[in-house]
Order: C-alpha cells, then structure tokens, then sequence
C-alpha cells in the first residue's frame, strides 16, 4: 500500500454509539479517498444508516464514543447545519421533499434565494433550472414532486443537495425504489460527479450496482467493520466475496430446538400480485406463489424494499395497495380475504414489523391491546365486554409468554420492545388463528428476548398452527424455518428448505435481479 | 403507606382534577359569604349546566376518536326549534314531539357521521359547516320565537319530582331516597368489582384508596342530597345521572366504547386489529347527534320557548369541558367523569363569579384562563412523566 500518496478526505475512527439496550455500532474505522465513489454494504440492521447518520451530525457529536477527521482536522458536528457546512451532504433513503410546493421550492428550502427575507423568485427558478440541467432531469422548476415519479423525485433530492456546497456527498439506498432506468441513470451521475472531483458515499445491497460503480467498499455486519475491498485492486473482487463478508458469522446456540411434525397444507397463495397504492403503474408483488403446511414454519427472506411486507399485509385484508390480484386457499378451498375483519375470520393473523405506529396502541394497557383483535370473544350478545374474563385472559398471556409488566394495567408504551412484541403476540395467539404472519418478529429487540421470542414461535408450530416468518436477518431464517422463500424486487426467486440452506444461496436469490 | 403514594401518583390527573373542584368550590364558598352552596343555587346548577353536561357526554366520545364537533350549539337551536314548532303550530303532544326531536337528532348525526367517516373529510371541517347549515336552518324554519310550550314540556328542566314520600324534616323524601340509593349502588359496584379483581388473582388499588375514596364519594352524594333535599330533585338531575351512568358503562364496558379508544389511540393498528374504523367513527356521530338533542329538549324546556339564537357557544363549553376533564387533544385519552367534572368547574365559575357580580366580560376572560391552564398543567406533567 502506498500510504504515503492515499489523499484521505474523511476518517471515521473507533466509532461506538449505543441505544438503550442495543449496541449500533462497535469500534467502526471508515476511511474514504478524495474523488472516490466508496460503497457501505451490509445487512439491514447492521449499522449503515447509524453510521452515516452519525457522520451527518444527525446523532450529535458527544452521543457517540470516536473520532471524525475531516479534510486532515478533527470535527465535531453538533447537528446537520455543521456537517453542511462543511459541505458533507445526506440524502436520506425515504425522500424528503414537500408533495405539493414546486420542485424549485424544494431545492432551497431551508437555503432560501432571498433578499431581506423576501424570495426572489426569478433567481430561485434560475437556479433551479441550472441545477435541474446538471443532474439531467428535464422537468419545469414549477411543477410539483407529486407530479413526476420517484425516480425524478431522487433526482430533485440530488439536485437539492447540490444547491449546497458539496464535496461528499452521501446516499442512503438511493435505488432501493427505483426502477432499472432510472437507477442507471442516477448512476451514470455519480461517475459524472466524481469526475468533477466530488466524493460520494454509496449504501447499498445491491452488489451489482456496487460493483459497477463503486472504486472501493466496506462491508459493515452487526455493527463492526469487516472489511474494505479494492474494486481496482489486482485481485477482482467477487460479489461472492461480499456476500460472505456480510453474513459470516457462527450460528451458536442462538435457537431453541424443534423437531417438526407437519401436517396438511393450510395456505395457499397462487399468482398474487399487488400494484403500489399511490403509484399504481409500480408492480410491488409479482405473481408471487407459495404455501404453509400446518406445524410448518416458512420464512420470507428478503432485503428491504423488496414486497415481503407488502405481500403479507395485502394478503392481510388487502391492508395494503391496490389492484391486487390472485388467488387464495385455505385447507384447499378459494377464500376472499377483503377486509381485515374477513381475514380474521379465516384464521388469518399479522403482526407488523411498525409495532409502534401499526401493532399496538401505547397508550392502552396490555389488558386492552391483548384483548382488541378478538373483543368479539368476550363479549355477551348485547355487546357488553366480559371484563373479569378479559381480564384473566391478559393475565394468562402475561404469565405465559413472560410479559414483564408488575400488572395487565400497565400502558404498553412503558414497556421494552420485546415485552411490546410480546403483547402483540398474545393478541394475535389470542385470536386463535390458522396462519400466523409474523413480519420482522425481532426487530429492535435484544439477543436474550429473541429466544423468547423463537421459542414462542416453536410452540405455535408445535400448537399445529401455520407460521410465515419475515426477516431480513438470514441467520434467524435458518435457525427458525423448516422452509425458506427468497423474495426479490417483488418475485419469489427461490425456494430453499432447511438442510439445503445457506446464508450464500439465500442472498444470491435475494440481491437476483429483474432479467430484462 | 408506600403502594397508597406510589398508586395516587401513577392517578395524579384524576384526583387532581376532583381537587381543584373542590378547591374551587371553597374559594368562592368564602368568598361568597357561603351563598354559593345555597339550596336553591345548587338546584340552579344543576339546571343551569344540564346541557353543558349532556354535550360533554356526547364530546368526550368524538374527541377521544380524535374528532371534534363544533355544530352542536347550532343543533341545539335547530332541534329545538323545530321540537317546538311541532307543539306549538303543529299541535302535536309533547310526547311526540320529544320522539321526533330524539330521531331528527340521529338523522342529522347520520349526516355528520357519514360525510367524516365515508366520504373522509376532517370532522372539523365537516362539523364547521354544520355550524353554519345548521344555524342557518333554526333560523329560517323558526323566525319568530315560538312560546307557549305545554307546561308538562316546560317541566323537564325547570321542574322537580313530587314529595310522595312526604317530609323527613325539612328533607324531601324522595330525594333522601334517591340519595341512599345511590350511595348503596356506588359502594356496591365498587365492591364487586373489587370482588371480581381479587378472584381472578388481579391486581387492586390498595385498601386504603379503596375505603377513601368510597368515603369521599358517599360524603359528596350525601352532601349533595341534603342540599337537593331542602327543596326537591329536579328531572333534569334524573336525566342527566341517567345519561352519565348509560355512557360510562358504555365507555368502559362494551365494544362500541372500547374501539372509541382503539381508534383514538392508534387508528392504522385498530384497523389491522379488525376494527371497524369508519363505522365507529359514524356511530360517533350518530351518537353527538342524538345527545345534542336531548340537550335541545333540555334547553328549550328550560328557555320555556323555541329561539333561533339558542345554544349559542354551547359547543366551546362542552369542548371546554372536556379538555379541562382531561381529555387528550390528540385522542385516545378522556373520561366521561373527567369532562362532567370540567363542565362543573366552568359551572361553578360561572354561579360563583355572577353571584360576586363580576362582569361578564371579565368572567369569560377567567374561565379561557382555567381552560388553559387546565390544559397546560395536563401536558407539563405528562412530558415530565414521560421522562421518568
């Protein structure tokens, strides 16, 4: 390595940041070249996003433990205004603009074209145009992002950025929702940029992508660095490489044991197909097909973005897009499933991977939320609850499923994630379904209440009910699932059981693109 | 003694509201040289405030949907009128009049409910219109203030059971009656349900709440008789109880009140629960409508004729009302006892600051401080709270 002459724009050295309960990240080390394109690359959950938002000054220099070196001098950036200032720039993965004001308005909120706090408005719309033209995205200043597509919307993102002085510039999965076209074309623009001298921060899992553009990555995975890989180096870096880079690690007595006894198939799906609800043309579920047998435990693998939420909560009463097609079985019989109410009634039950904007209701108790999605249960004909009864069902749950709460009384917004989980689970057991959907079922949970969690799974399995399990994290797949589908850009593209499964063989299925 | 702290703290903003009534109370029961809780001034509370009490009931139900009504004031005008059109130029017997008041209240609910829960449109807006549609309407079919409403019509708000049962003394049998009664009813559900928690291994408040707050209660019931009782129960008073006990079951007990606060708290999950969202947010409607127009039954037997100008700023009062009681502006929180306990507040305020001869100006100018402050000391120390 030549040392000497490695021109180092920004060091990111022995970064630790924690969350009550969960360590982010442990010890990280980033070094990134003047003018390179440098990918992060890792599992959802393992740090990446923590990491940029600690570079941006999103997490205040202070709530982390490590030092930035920016351009040879220490910094400490207190918020997002400082990081700018210094001309590192994030485009966050969910976009950000203002729907209904003009794609000009947009580009300088916040950075205004003004005189005396009046807006010039000529100025902002050259400007604009000007910024427009350099990310090529030929749409007039004034009309809205609710307009264009999402891929132009990404492009007004970029083109904000640039309005500010910029010489890194970071983006957060900046093709996750875009289609083919479009994401070449963002593509393209950072090659351009970085033949302008611009240094660009990449995060993304699709490893084609990465290595067609990036000159170098670091695989990040739980919250350490693993590695950085020299695109150019004299080895050629194989997506393989990558691949095991982020899912390497040991699987030790993370799972409790079950032997299956599987019965007869209880779910069928056939040529399920789900189009996005605001942008209809957006296939999201493509003739997806698959099946649960009872006592089954199925997982979904699948990276973010990729329809495993959509597909689950479409099926789920149709809680989710719109022109929804295909057909549906239980035990061998076509149902409809078109409203939530129905799906319950046909055994159906889904716990959300948003346990706290879509699962529960915090401010209720966990009496109330373990109750509410079969109150019909305790209910006497004239629609009075049973409340003694209701209240010995809560505690029940509470005992069983090791609830820590001192009462049933207690809100559940008290509580941590894997007891909130917990109460989600009990209300949807509660509601004695035939399938259960369990969507990122450990999510922001710690290691020792996800044992809790699996072997509650186990039991359901065991109980003979069907269990569809959604994780992006491939480990917990392998250790829970008899079964596992891959699912990428919307397409079921593998379907592995258990012996023949491998982290490998999961996520090459996982990062299959669309043959065009 | 640690558990009783530990418990009244965890219950702080319910006694705390109980307490500044009382202390409310005292403050213009010295001030006023003890007029305030004069016999005939209580009696005149009560009637005074019936239809504040009855929106609230209603109001406390939209807003912990997450919804707001701001047309009750011009249903009361409106229903009402037309209650006493048919009495007075129609003919009809009161009866019948009241019938056809309770249903026109559901209708004109129906109309609310279902431009905010199918069509979709923010309650606020939808019951802003009402505002106006409504007025607008009391004013065009009633015109002229219609009087000369029968007497038994009258009597509903301004009347008082008979003394079947004679004189204890000076104290109305009756009411003595209706006063034991209850004492023994409170004590008595107190106590089974108590009873049911214990059975099922559940916990309870301590004993010592337990007992004190059944002491309290009893004490403030018979207080409250003895006064009622030197002259005798006014209907309204039976109305209103009746309305109060109805909708707390209802709240706490059945699944219709039990959504309310699904949706309140957490509208996307009640939905991926199963429940059916936007019919109860029509049944909410349905509801307010019904009760406001019990409320204008109450009001136009009260005012003794039909009057376009009625119930005006009703709504503020009983938003007032339940705010002050308690309710959360976001949704998801509020309790029917809170918001009849706001609603006496504001009741008090008034009776108190007319007997000092305040002017009225200077009176709304308090009663939009208690309000604020009501709301300000409920959101300091939840955020606090939260921070523990």
């Amino acid at each position: 390595m030549t040392e000497v002459t490695e021109d180092v724009v920004l060091e990111m050295l022995g970064i630790t940041k924690e969350f009550p309960g969960v360590k982010a990240l442990q010890d990280v080390n980033l070094r990134v070249r003047r003018g390179e394109i440098h990918a992060i690359c890792g599992e959802n959950g393992a740090g990446k996003s923590t990491l940029m938002k600690v570079l941006s000054g999103v997490y205040p220099h202070g709530s982390y433990k490590g030092e930035i070196v920016y351009d040879g001098e220490p910094v400490a950036f207190r918020g997002i205004r400082d990081s700018e200032a210094r001309g590192i720039v994030i485009i966050h993965q969910e976009l950000a603009l203002i729907p209904q004001v003009s794609i000009a308005e947009n580009i300088f909120l916040g950075n205004e074209k003004a005189g005396a706090g009046v807006l010039d408005w000529n100025r902002t719309h050259r400007a604009a145009a000007d910024l427009l033209a350099r990310v090529g995205l030929h749409e007039n200043p004034e009309t809205t992002p609710s307009e264009i597509g999402v891929g132009k919307q990404q492009l007004v993102e970029i083109a904000k950025a640039l309005s500010k002085k910029v010489d890194v510039l970071i983006l957060d999965e900046p093709t996750a929702a875009l289609n083919d076209d479009d994401s070449e074309h963002l593509l393209s623009l950072l090659r351009e940029f970085r033949e302008q001298g611009m240094t660009c921060i990449i995060i993304s899992h699709k490893l084609g992508e990465i290595t067609a553009v990036a000159d170098r990555v670091t695989v990040i995975r739980d919250g350490r660095t693993i590695e950085t890989l020299d695109l150019h180096g004299d080895e050629p870096v194989t997506e393989d490489q990558i691949i095991r880079g982020m899912v390497g690690r040991s699987l030790e007595h993370r799972f409790p044991e079950r032997t299956a006894t599987i019965g007869e198939e209880v779910l069928r799906i056939e040529d399920w197909t789900v189009h996005h609800p605001t942008d209809t043309g957006r296939v999201v579920v493509d003739r997806a097909n698959l099946h649960v047998r009872a006592g089954e435990v199925v997982g979904l693998a699948g990276l973010m973005g990729a329809g495993r939420t959509e597909l689950a909560m479409s099926l789920f009463g149709r809680s989710w897009g719109t022109d929804i097609s295909g057909r549906v079985y239980k035990r061998g019989r076509e149902i409809q499933l078109r409203s939530v109410p129905e799906a319950i009634r046909h055994g159906l039950a889904y716990t959300t991977e948003d346990r706290k904007s879509l699962g529960l209701n915090l401010i209720q108790t966990i009496r109330e939320n373990i109750s509410s999605s079969a109150l019909g249960k305790l209910m006497d004909w004239m629609g009075v609850i049973r409340s003694e009864q209701e209240a010995s069902v809560a505690e029940r749950y509470r005992r069983e499923f090791g609830i820590k709460a001192p009462t049933v009384e207690s809100p559940v917004g008290k509580l941590s994630g894997g007891n909130q989980q917990k109460v989600v689970l009990s209300k949807w057991v509660f509601s004695d379904p035939d399938v259960l959907i369990l969507d990122e079922p450990t999510r922001g949970i710690d290691v020792g209440a996800k044992y809790e969690i699996y072997t509650l799974v186990n039991q359901l399995a065991e109980a003979g009910k069907a269990v569809i399990v959604i994780s992006s994290e491939l480990p917990e797949l392998l250790g829970v699932c008899d079964r596992i589908y891959a699912v990428s850009q919307g397409r079921i593209t593998g379907e592995v059981p258990r012996e023949r499964a491998t982290q490998e063989a999961l996520m090459r299925y996982m990062t299959m693109e669309k043959t065009r | 003694m640690n558990d009783i702290t530990e418990y009244l703290g965890r219950n702080a903003r319910q006694y705390g509201i109980v307490i500044a009534l009382l202390a409310i109370v005292g403050l213009f029961q010295a001030l006023t040289g003890g007029r305030l809780l004069d016999p005939s001034n209580v009696v005149s509370l009560i009637q005074q405030n019936a239809y504040v009490l009855i929106l609230a009931i209603g109001m406390v139900m939209v807003i912990v949907a997450g919804h707001i009504d701001l047309s009750v004031g011009s249903l009361v005008a409106f229903i009402g009128g037309a209650t006493a059109i048919m009495m007075v130029d129609w003919g009809w017997s009161w009866p019948v009049a009241i019938v056809l008041a309770l249903v026109l209240g559901l209708l004109v609910g129906c109309w609310q409910g279902f431009w905010v829960a199918y069509v979709g449109i923010p309650a606020f807006i939808v019951t802003l219109a009402g505002m106006l549609i409504f007025r607008g309407l009391a004013i065009v079919i009633v015109g002229t203030t219609r009087a000369g409403l029968p007497p038994e019509f009258n009597a509903i708000a301004g009347g008082a059971l008979p003394s079947w049962l004679g004189f204890l003394g000076a104290l109305d049998g009756v009411t003595v009656l209706i006063g034991v009664v209850g004492m023994a009813a409170f004590v008595f559900s107190q106590w089974r349900a108590r009873r049911g928690l214990i059975k099922h291994d559940l916990a309870v408040e301590p004993m010592g709440i337990f007992l004190a707050k059944n002491i309290v209660v009893v004490a403030l019931i018979g207080v409250l008789t003895y006064w009622i009782a030197q002259r005798a129960t006014p209907i309204v008073l039976l109305i209103v109880g009746g309305l109060i006990m109805v909708f707390t079951f209802v709240l706490s007990r059945t699944v219709f009140g039990r959504h309310i606060y699904a949706v309140g708290g957490n509208r996307h999950a009640a939905e991926l629960s199963g429940v059916r969202t936007r019919l109860t947010d029509f049944m909410i409607f349905v509801n307010m409508g019904l009760l406001s127009a019990i409320a204008a039954i109450v009001t136009t037997s009260r005012a003794g004729a039909g009057v376009a100008s009625a119930g005006q700023l009703y709504e503020l009062d009983a938003i007032a009302a339940c705010f002050i009681g308690g309710c959360a502006v976001r949704g998801g929180v509020g309790k029917i006892s809170g918001a009849m306990i706001g609603a006496l507040i504001m009741g008090v305020l008034n009776m108190g600051l007319s007997i000092l001869a305040v002017d009225s100006a200077w009176q709304q100018t308090i009663k939009g401080l208690v309000l604020l402050l009501a709301v300000a000391l409920d959101v300091t120390t939840k955020r606090r709270r939260a921070y523990a």
